[in-house]
């Protein structure tokens, strides 16, 4: 247990940057980190580091995994399944098949097109940008464990019941037809090598810090600005845990924000800092990261707004819920 | 020589179509690039993942950007 704490804490965690930075900020800077400032400062340029090294490693550990799962055969894997195991798989793969948001349509009109129940495919499309492999590593590194897991679980059973609950109202109707016709060639899968895998994990490190570098240095910014200058009392009087709808307001102030789960973490980590319910934040990041007018609008070219609304209602309800949940079992989890 | 560059318009769809251009223009070659945009037509090709490059109605790859030295293997 020692040494797995040991790991968990310089690895993960990386104290020896904390110490680093400390050093840097105390001893170059000759600012105390209990200061406002220094603290700031020094919130600052540890996360930004943190983030972009672990990020670098794990998305190139996480893409080597994924390679194994591109979309062509994960719409092969769900098409062999049905009811509610179809809808589990699809929450479960849509944690390691490589997506980006730009290419969502396609996938959408894809798994459609060769049959799956669009139930399926919104579980998949809710648990892609919601739990992916490496947002989880991260979450273990700010918070801990325990926190990482549940966000797993119920982000999985959040994409399940989100897309049993579209099965279940039957509605393929609200979908454009042209999603339906003329079927879709199947591709020939394309046989990768060691080398493919390796060369897919550096093109997908380079790809995701281009897109999301600087949604990493706002959330950190926000996150130190939150950390040192905004007081405890606003923050408790707008959000804070005895307030009941904190969650509502932090929700529906991320549903309509884009911004990646790399970003978002530094400001929910921040927030829990200054006394915010843990579940109020992880509401605001689920909802940042799963619902953004950006992707409602991609979908709005496939879906009618009857479908649209549905989805965004059940993903919304489901994030209230969770955030009231972790509010009041927060004591199992910090 | 017909080659499509499929793509919704993201970046990455930008630098297959300029990558497409160049291998074209430094192979000396007559060939057509022709930007397929509309998400009707990408589908028909079976693509779940853009930008996506299709050489005489053939797809040669998809939900990646090739190189310039890439993009001149397919066009031989």
């Amino acid at each position: 247990m020692f040494i797995f704490e040991w790991l968990n804490n310089q690895l993960l965690k990386m104290e020896w940057l904390f110490v680093l930075v400390q050093k840097l900020v105390e001893g170059v800077f000759g600012l105390s980190i209990q200061d406002r400032l220094g603290g700031s400062i020094h919130f600052f340029i540890y996360d930004v580091i943190k983030i972009f090294i672990l990020l670098s490693v794990l998305i190139f550990s996480v893409s080597y995994i994924q390679s194994f799962f591109p979309p062509e055969r994960t719409r092969k894997i769900l098409g062999r399944f049905n009811g509610i195991s179809a809808n589990i798989l699809g929450a479960l793969l849509g944690t390691i098949t490589p997506f980006c948001s730009c290419s969502s349509i396609p996938l959408f009109i894809g798994f459609t097109n060769a049959g799956l129940p669009i139930g399926v495919t919104f579980s998949f499309l809710i648990s892609s940008p919601l739990v992916d492999l490496a947002s989880v590593l991260l979450l273990a590194s700010i918070f801990n464990w325990r926190i990482a897991i549940a966000y797993v679980v119920v982000g999985l059973v959040l994409a399940v019941i989100g897309g049993t609950v579209i099965s279940k109202l039957k509605m393929e109707e609200y979908v454009e037809p042209f999603v339906f016709s003329n079927k879709m060639m199947e591709m020939e899968q394309e046989e990768l090598t060691l080398k493919d895998r390796i060369q897919f994990g550096k093109d997908q490190v380079m790809d995701i810090i281009h897109k999301v570098w600087l949604y990493v240095l706002i959330g950190v910014g926000i996150g130190a600005a939150i950390h040192n200058y905004i007081p405890e009392s606003i923050i408790s009087a707008v959000l804070g845990q005895d307030k009941w709808y904190s969650v509502v307001l932090a929700t529906f102030v991320g549903v309509p924000m884009y911004a990646d789960i790399f970003g978002t973490l530094p400001i929910a980590e921040a927030l829990v800092v200054k006394g915010v319910g843990l579940g109020t934040a992880l509401s605001f990041m689920m909802a940042v990261t799963a619902l953004s007018m950006p992707s409602l609008i991609l979908l709005k070219k496939v879906v009618k707004t009857r479908l649209l609304v549905t989805f965004t209602g059940i993903v919304t309800v489901g994030i209230l819920i969770i955030g009231y949940t972790f509010n009041a079992f927060v004591h199992l989890f910090l | 020589m017909i080659i499509k560059v499929l793509g919704t318009g993201c970046a990455k769809c930008k630098s297959l179509e300029a990558n497409a251009r160049q291998a074209v223009a430094e192979m000396g070659i007559t060939a057509e690039v022709v930007k397929v945009q509309d998400m009707k037509d990408i589908m028909a090709f079976g693509v779940l993942r853009t930008p996506a490059l299709v050489v005489d109605e053939k797809v040669v790859v998809y939900g990646k950007v090739p190189t310039v030295e890439e993009v001149k293997a397919f066009l031989k």
